[in-house]
């Protein structure tokens, strides 16, 4: 057979079925958009990260004490000779005119930022407060107290005005802020606002920039041994860009699997149109091989359709995907650390269509294979008696390499093998239940088929086990679809669900902290006056982990092959001694020991959070060592608590017995609840008025901001839903429009004998409904199963799916499927049955 | 002279959930080249089963078929294809021609499978003597049956086979368009030496032929 008959061929046969084969090219188009867009973004994202991480940081080097820099630390520091900055940093109470606020105050010495600027307004604002006298707030602070620059704010004992707004400072990410917003201070102020005391959390900066020319990175690690050997934790542009290069590879891969679910669905619209195309071509198949052309020379003219449609979605995946990277990062400004330019990135361009038009074949292929079997007698006879096919071993290892590349691409994204394993084996799994499911209906039809219904239900009915049908593939591709989407439905639904349960009626919702040993008698006084209830009062004692058993916490973080998490290794731990057992907590394993008496020396028993001494394979009876503020104190596991942190309570992950820390640095913190958010500024402005260092976190307004961010959270993923949905709805359209052409033929037979256009109808409806209705109530039970899988065991989380939007999904797909396939079977009642026979069969 | 088709002992089998059934049993017939041949017998009695096994489009159960010099039981699908494509011509009842081409499209088909740079002037001569040439641009859908039976018969031609196999080839068409076809048809096989199996039920065609083969329930009688 010659090539360029192949070609010749392929070009003069689409040319009666190119609305056909557009459906095949709209189904990758919108997976093959988010590929290209989704890793231009990234590549941006890395350009701007690279070109303004200095700015970001505002330093060199930033070297973090949690105490005091000491004389020896600041030889050291006053060695290194550079222009450097100051700062303090440390939560506290606001009180403006209007209201008290947590905020994060620092108090900065220095030329700060050395790389970009502290924005503010007005714009001198930010040298001026540095002389003393004045502070800089954040803008949203001000905003939210109605106060301007001019007006006082009181922390701790000084009354300062205010210099300015501060719009932008690096370093200073918007989430985090919204939090606790941050106050400026000049550090020469920071003693007579007598806010720090023992126990009081705070973090003492050294901002130092280099010389022009120097090369930091060697500089720093020549530094790092004399920082770590002090104790002390540093900051630099190169730890920075890693950090937030890995951050946002959380993203990138969530954005990605969208992006990979929408390709995916792509493929199942790929192989359905595919097979509905070639089941159309059979006899043109046939005539070729009854004329000569050879098996392969035949399957090969829809080869070259196939890759010519799938070049065609490619490019317009390409287009579309160029028109998104304008939008998907003005999306997500809100969560960007950074300003993002919007640049043309050809490589993500050309790899999305590669990736794109590669899955696009591999789908079309083994149908494409399947039709090298075509048999040439279909010319003399329309329904040809095969014998059973051998096992064709090129469709088998098309097979194998299409779960093996989804299968790469799921551990590719997930980062663990294991998971992108378990990934592809659901994927597979999900495939096969549908496979049987759709089996299962047309035995089930068959068997107990309704033979008193009337003539169009029975007609349709029948039309799901007659010859030809599409009942297996229609069940697969609206099946996985559907499961796609509600997976990713219910996945959202637990991850919000878990922010619902704050604030519910019975739970404290404000929290008093950093108060001294020697006010706890006055703020509870406080509190009862106001006639709010003491939920919870507890010490809290600030230590650090040095000692896992046998094993150096340093050591442990040095060690490549540690499987703790650092976070665990290197936190300040805020522990609590007691007698008895909080009420959110558990004892699961050993003994509860509430009282002790201690001699220095001793070693302590102490209790556990489960989840940790998972984390440090630890066991009762097993001995940690903590440094409590330069005293090493040895403990031992003596039970293990399972606590839940879900409830807002004070809760602690290692707690000690009475008798032992009494004597330690303390400070101590008091729960309660107020009705109103008039009653919490009461409480607040009272306690602050009597006792400045003393801090409160009001939860309303942690729930509002956290609102406001899972508000903007909420938007992308519904946005980022709403596109696999239409991804999802574009397939699902193309698979009942390639499919038309089967139920056509009959159709028009049908009108030809007398039927009406109303039984038409119902005899189509009938069967698409049956197959949304079976493919959608499938796919529910395997987004169920699967979304609870991931709520168990990925994201740890209750479970707790609502009823209503998986019913309103199986009606959604099923009329959807219905209401498609009627748009597609349009003109059969009104146009002469000859005239679409002869213009759209074949 | 030499012989196109040497069919011996051919039988078909085919298995079904009732059990095997025999469609064709033990038929046996030569062809010299340029000879004609009809194959006749009621509706079932095997004659379409019999002309797709002489033209290598099934396997026999048992048998043999020797198509132009080659053993078919020896050669694969692609090879019987190409077989097909150098020796063979074919006319069916429905027509058969590819809905997505032209008239000229179809006629010249056989010829650009094998990458023939001829085949259009070829074929427009084609279309001309089968009093087509005004219609070479239309589409099956376009012509009337016995229109499309002619385009049938050039795309049958184009490759000047050695053996033309007809089935049934005016079983759709009317008394007047089925005369002209057949006239058309014997035309072309005398001018080209065309051997030439005829299936048909119609004992005035059959009686054209030189040989006749009669079937019943898939028996030579």
């Amino acid at each position: 057979m010659h090539p360029s008959f192949i070609w010749k061929m392929a070009w003069r046969d689409s040319r009666s079925s190119r609305r056909r084969l557009l459906a095949f090219s709209i189904s990758i188009t919108l997976g093959i958009a988010a590929l290209v867009s989704i890793g231009s973004f990234r590549i941006t994202l890395a350009q701007a990260i690279d070109d303004q991480a200095r700015t970001l940081v505002g330093a060199d080097l930033i070297i973090v004490s949690r105490r005091a820099f000491t004389p020896e630390e600041e030889a050291f520091l006053h060695s290194l000779g550079e222009p450097q900055a100051r700062e303090v940093r440390f939560s506290t109470m606001a009180t403006f005119a209007k209201g008290t606020r947590l905020t994060a105050v620092r108090a900065l010495a220095g030329d700060f930022p050395f790389y970009g600027t502290m924005e503010t307004d007005p714009l001198n604002a930010a040298r001026d407060f540095r002389q003393g006298g004045g502070v800089v707030v954040k803008e949203s602070l001000l905003i939210q107290f109605g106060a301007k620059p001019g007006d006082h704010v009181k922390i701790g004992d000084v009354d300062f005005i205010i210099a300015g707004a501060l719009k932008k400072i690096p370093g200073e990410g918007s989430a985090a802020t919204s939090f606790t917003p941050s106050v400026y201070i000049p550090l020469q102020d920071l003693a007579a606002t007598n806010l720090l005391k023992p126990g009081s959390v705070v973090r003492y900066r050294d901002y130092i920039k280099f010389a022009a020319g120097t090369d930091a990175e060697k500089r720093i690690a020549l530094l790092v041994p004399q920082i770590q050997k002090f104790g002390l934790d540093y900051d630099t542009v190169a730890k920075q860009k890693r950090d937030l290069g890995n951050s946002l590879d959380n993203l990138y891969r969530f954005l990605n699997l969208v992006g990979f679910v929408a390709l995916l669905l792509g493929a199942v619209g790929v192989a359905s149109a595919i097979a509905a195309h070639l089941q159309q071509k059979q006899k043109t198949g046939a005539i070729l091989r009854c004329l000569g052309a050879s098996a392969r020379g035949t399957a090969f003219v829809y080869v070259l359709q196939a890759a010519a449609m799938g070049f065609v979605g490619a490019l317009a995946g390409a287009a579309l995907g160029i028109v998104m990277q304008i939008t998907l990062p003005r999306l997500l400004k809100s969560f960007m650390p950074l300003p993002i330019a919007t640049t043309l990135a050809w490589l993500p361009i050309l790899r999305g269509m590669f990736i794109g038009l590669g899955i696009c074949i591999l789908f079309a292929l083994p149908a494409l294979l399947r039709f090298r079997r075509l048999s040439p007698l279909i010319v003399l006879r329309a329904h040809v008696e095969q014998e059973r096919p051998r096992r064709d071993r090129a469709v088998i290892v098309i097979y194998l390499l299409i779960a093996a590349s989804v299968t790469a691409f799921g551990i590719e994204q997930s980062d663990q093998w294991l998971r992108g394993l378990i990934f592809a084996a659901a994927l597979g799994l999900a495939i096969l239940i549908f496979i049987g499911v759709a089996k299962l209906l047309i035995v089930l039809v068959r068997k107990f088929f309704p033979h008193g219904w009337s003539f169009a239900l029975r007609q349709g009915l029948a039309n799901l086990y007659r010859p030809n049908n599409r009942t297996l593939l229609l069940t697969i591709s609206l099946g996985l679809g559907t499961f796609l989407l509600l997976n990713l439905y219910l996945t959202r639904e637990v991850l919000l669900a878990q922010f619902k349960s704050i604030g519910a009626n019975d739970q404290p919702n404000i929290f008093l902290f950093d108060i001294q040993p020697d006010q706890t008698t006055g703020v509870t006084e406080i509190v009862r006056s106001l006639g709010l209830p003491i939920i919870q009062q507890a010490p809290v004692v600030t230590m650090r982990l040095t000692q896992i058993k046998d094993r150096l916490t340093s050591d442990l973080v040095a060690d490549k092959q540690n499987k703790i998490p650092e976070w665990e290794l290197q936190r300040e731990y805020r522990s609590t001694f007691r007698e008895v057992l909080a009420e959110t907590e558990k004892i699961i394993a050993g003994q509860w020991i509430g009282r002790v008496a201690y001699k220095p020396g001793d070693v302590v028993p102490v209790s556990l959070d489960k989840e940790l001494a998972d984390d440090w394979k630890a066991k009762i009876g097993d001995e940690l060592v903590f440094d409590v503020q330069g005293v090493p104190l040895k403990t031992r596991i003596a039970s293990l608590r399972d606590i839940d942190w879900k409830r807002f309570q004070t809760n602690f992950f290692v707690v000690f017995p009475v008798g032992v820390l009494e004597s330690a640095p303390t400070f101590n913190v008091l729960v309660s609840r107020v009705p109103d958010p008039a009653a919490s500024a009461r409480l607040q402005n009272a306690v602050v008025a009597k006792f400045s260092n003393v801090s409160a976190i009001d939860l309303t307004t942690v729930i509002q901001t956290v609102d406001s961010i899972l508000g903007k959270v909420a938007l992308v993923i519904r946005l980022i839903s709403l596109y696999t949905l239409a991804a999802g709805l574009i397939v699902l359209g193309s698979t009942i429009w390639s499919g038309r052409y089967q139920r056509l033929k009959e159709s028009v037979l049908l009108r030809t004998l007398g039927a009406s256009r109303a039984q038409i109808y119902q005899i189509l409806c009938a069967e698409y409904f049956a197959l949304g209705l079976l493919a959608s109530a499938t796919a529910i039970v395997l987004a169920l199963a699967s979304s609870w899988a991931l709520a168990r065991f990925v994201f740890k989380l209750d479970y707790a799916p609502s009823f209503w939007p998986l019913l309103i999904a199986v009606a959604a797909v099923s009329g959807l499927t219905v209401v498609i396939g009627l748009l597609t079977s349009r003109g059969i009642g009104t146009t002469p049955p000859l005239e679409i026979l002869r213009t759209e069969v074949e | 002279m030499t012989t196109i088709l040497d069919v011996q002992h051919l039988t078909k089998t085919y298995r079904t959930a009732a059990g095997a059934l025999t469609v064709l049993k033990d038929i046996s017939l030569t062809l010299p080249e340029g000879a004609t041949c009809s194959i006749l017998g009621p509706s079932g009695s095997g004659k379409t089963t019999l002309l797709g096994l002489c033209a290598g489009l099934d396997r026999p159960t048992s048998g043999s078929v020797l198509l132009a010099g080659n053993p078919l039981a020896d050669c694969d699908e692609d090879e019987r294809a190409r077989i097909r494509n150098q020796h063979v011509g074919f006319v069916f009842q429905n027509f058969q021609l590819i809905s997505t081409l032209t008239a000229l499209e179809n006629v010249t088909v056989p010829m650009e499978l094998r990458g023939d740079r001829s085949a259009r002037a070829l074929g427009l001569d084609l279309l001309g003597r089968v009093g087509l040439g005004e219609r070479i641009d239309h589409y099956p859908a376009q012509l009337s049956g016995g229109e499309q039976q002619r385009v049938a018969l050039a795309r049958a031609f184009i490759n000047r086979p050695q053996i033309l196999f007809a089935d049934e080839p005016t079983g759709n068409l009317d008394a007047e368009t089925s005369s002209g076809i057949i006239e058309i048809m014997f035309e072309l096989n005398r001018s080209a030496g065309t051997a030439l199996v005829l299936v048909t039920h119609d004992p005035d065609v059959a009686k054209l032929t030189e040989r006749t083969i009669r079937l019943r329930n898939g028996e030579a009688v």
